[in-house]
């Protein structure tokens, strides 16, 4: 609990005058940053001893009731020595489906975030190599996206075939 | 008349320093599923490795959002296949942790039976086919000779060799029969002597040795900042194991080791994964033990659970209870809330993060596939390498495409 205080003390010191909240649910610890802010928020949260980025991903809000934002990023965090865990949330909406990239402060972030834009769209900047990381580079849509039916919108039975006399 | 091999001046530099290009995969033995990689060598020496992949993408996720939380267990036991009943209880784990579920000890200790069988089944699997890469063939005979025993055993208990689907919310589809009991009895009796023949092949064989030792070396820091987690940490030198380190089923009972190595090379990860089969095996003997009686099931609000397949025939009550349980618009409510759930799974911190709008099913359901996370470092595993040591390296971050790509 101590801990959990500290690392408290440190980011709210780093982040003087931004409204951070915190919550609890079953003793795991979240708190919610804005987005012009997280890459000081995790700046501060990885001096300040969580040193393993555990996942990012995301969750589109659209059909989530009573919901204001569009799109939640979440970061996960591990303090490998002590094992405290830390969930940091942020929320972006379009048009400026944006956040800095967390790569320079962890570089397993690399793939994760890949995989965000991947099936959300949002975008990290200052990412090293920012491309699609699981589907084809010409594939348009975002498929975690809410607004994106489950069947698909065709792209498998429309695939390019190409022919062995074309190749 | 000397032969000027670069004539064309728009070749890329690289060709120019004498680098060449090779493409590996999508489809090659030592992949063993299906992904590629792109490797730029000077010689035989590795300078870059640019994985690519996405070809077993699948959707899971998207999938996630239509199941309920009992449904959607046929689809997590098809992402690490090689351990399929560890993925079901991840996600169980976590479900249950969303919606504040404490299980009886029976089932607590039942899963933790299967948690460290499939520990076994997936490390052998690694660990045979890692040598089978490198020319040993024998040796991952006697790992798949074993490995068929936990099949049975898995059958057994749930009608399925592969493709369990064996937990449910608060339970476990069937209790087990003394009949089983018997069978993974068994199975500790004889998993010793053919751990031994294994690892007497393997284990101070020069050839496998010279091949892996301080080839795709992961320092403790990458390991750390790379998010590596289960027996690849583990060889790298971070001491953490989430059955010691946040006890869930039934781990607070028993005694058992947490197998580091210090390398952080093939052989270390090799040898952790060695020792913590014997490991698992201590968890199982101790669980076996000490198997408590009574129920599978958790009776607390009574909506979750499934009743007996007696009771849904022969009572009128019992039908109601799984009417009202299997329902779609009558089913137990969860919070509105967030949660992640993780398991320490034979590959690595397998986890779950449920964002739930009130419910039986998930609004989002993510998975913390530790597969993406060691892929991710391979690039910087196999710099410097020679291009026989990419079978090694990947042979020994087992990287199950499945699970990778979801």
């Amino acid at each position: 609990m101590s801990e959990t205080k500290s690392l408290k003390e440190s980011l709210e010191s780093k982040l003087t005058g931004i409204p951070l909240s915190w919550s609890e649910f079953r003793s795991q610890q979240r708190v919610t940053v804005p987005a012009s802010n997280i890459a000081v928020a995790l700046k501060a949260l990885r001096d300040a001893g969580m040193d393993q980025l555990i996942d990012i991903t995301a969750v589109d809000m659209l059909e989530y009731p009573g919901a204001t934002d569009r799109f939640e990023v979440v970061y996960l965090l591990l303090n490998t020595n002590s094992g405290e865990r830390l969930t940091v949330k942020t929320h972006v909406n379009e048009p400026e489906l944006k956040l800095p990239s967390a790569c320079p402060i962890w570089f397993g972030a690399d793939w994760l975030e890949r995989e965000v834009y991947d099936m959300f769209g949002i975008v990290f900047d200052g990412h090293p190599n920012f491309k699609r990381l699981l589907l084809p580079d010409a594939f348009e849509s975002f498929p975690l996206r809410k607004d994106y039916p489950v069947k698909g919108r065709g792209e498998r039975h429309n695939f390019p075939i190409i022919t062995r006399a074309e190749s | 008349m000397p032969l000027e091999l670069i004539d064309s001046p728009d070749l890329d530099a690289g060709y120019r320093e004498g680098l060449w290009t090779l493409n590996f995969g999508p489809q090659h033995p030592a992949t063993h599923t299906t992904l590629r990689l792109v490797l730029q060598l000077d010689g035989e020496m590795v300078i870059g490795a640019e994985p690519d992949i996405g070809f077993l993408h699948s959707g899971f996720e998207k999938l996630a959002e239509v199941l309920d939380y009992n449904q959607y267990v046929t689809i997590v036991d098809r992402m690490n296949y090689i351990s399929p009943m560890a993925n079901e209880i991840a996600w169980h784990h976590a479900v249950e942790g969303l919606l504040g579920i404490e299980l009886t000890p029976r089932c607590k200790y039942i899963r933790t039976i299967f948690a460290e069988l499939m520990r076994i089944h997936d490390h052998l699997l690694c660990t045979g086919t890692c040598v089978l890469d490198l020319g040993g063939a024998t040796a991952f005979m006697y790992a798949f000779n074993e490995r068929e025993k936990i099949y049975e055993i898995c059958e057994r208990a749930s009608g399925q060799r592969f493709h369990t689907g064996y937990t449910r919310v608060g339970g476990l589809l069937y209790d087990v029969t003394d009949d089983w009991i018997k069978m993974v009895r068994d199975f500790c009796k004889t998993f010793p002597p053919a751990y031994r023949d294994f690892a007497g092949l393997v284990m101070k064989n020069r050839i496998f040795v010279e091949r892996t030792k301080g080839v795709g070396v992961l320092t403790k820091e990458d390991a750390i900042a790379g998010g590596a987690t289960g027996p690849v940490a583990r060889a790298s030198g971070v001491e953490r194991d989430l059955r010691r380190d946040e006890p869930y089923l039934a781990y607070n009972d028993f005694d058992f080791d947490v197998c580091c190595a210090q390398g952080g090379d093939c052989y270390a990860r090799f040898q952790v994964r060695m020792m913590e089969m014997l490991e698992s095996l201590k968890i199982i003997e101790q669980a076996l033990d000490n198997l408590p009686s009574g129920p599978v099931f958790t009776s607390g609000t009574g909506k979750e659970g499934i009743p007996d397949k007696t009771e849904v025939y022969r009572s009128i009550e019992g039908l109601i209870h799984h009417f009202e349980n299997i329902m779609p618009n009558r089913q137990m409510p969860s919070p509105k809330e967030s949660y992640y759930g993780a398991t320490e799974s034979p590959n690595g911190e397998l986890g779950y993060y449920i964002v739930s709008d009130g419910d039986f099913k998930a609004y989002r359901a993510r998975t913390r596939p530790p597969s993406l996370l060691h892929f991710s470092l391979f690039s910087r595993m196999i710099k410097g390498c020679m291009l026989s040591d990419v079978a090694a390296v990947l042979g020994s971050i087992n990287i199950i495409a499945a699970e990778l790509d979801r």
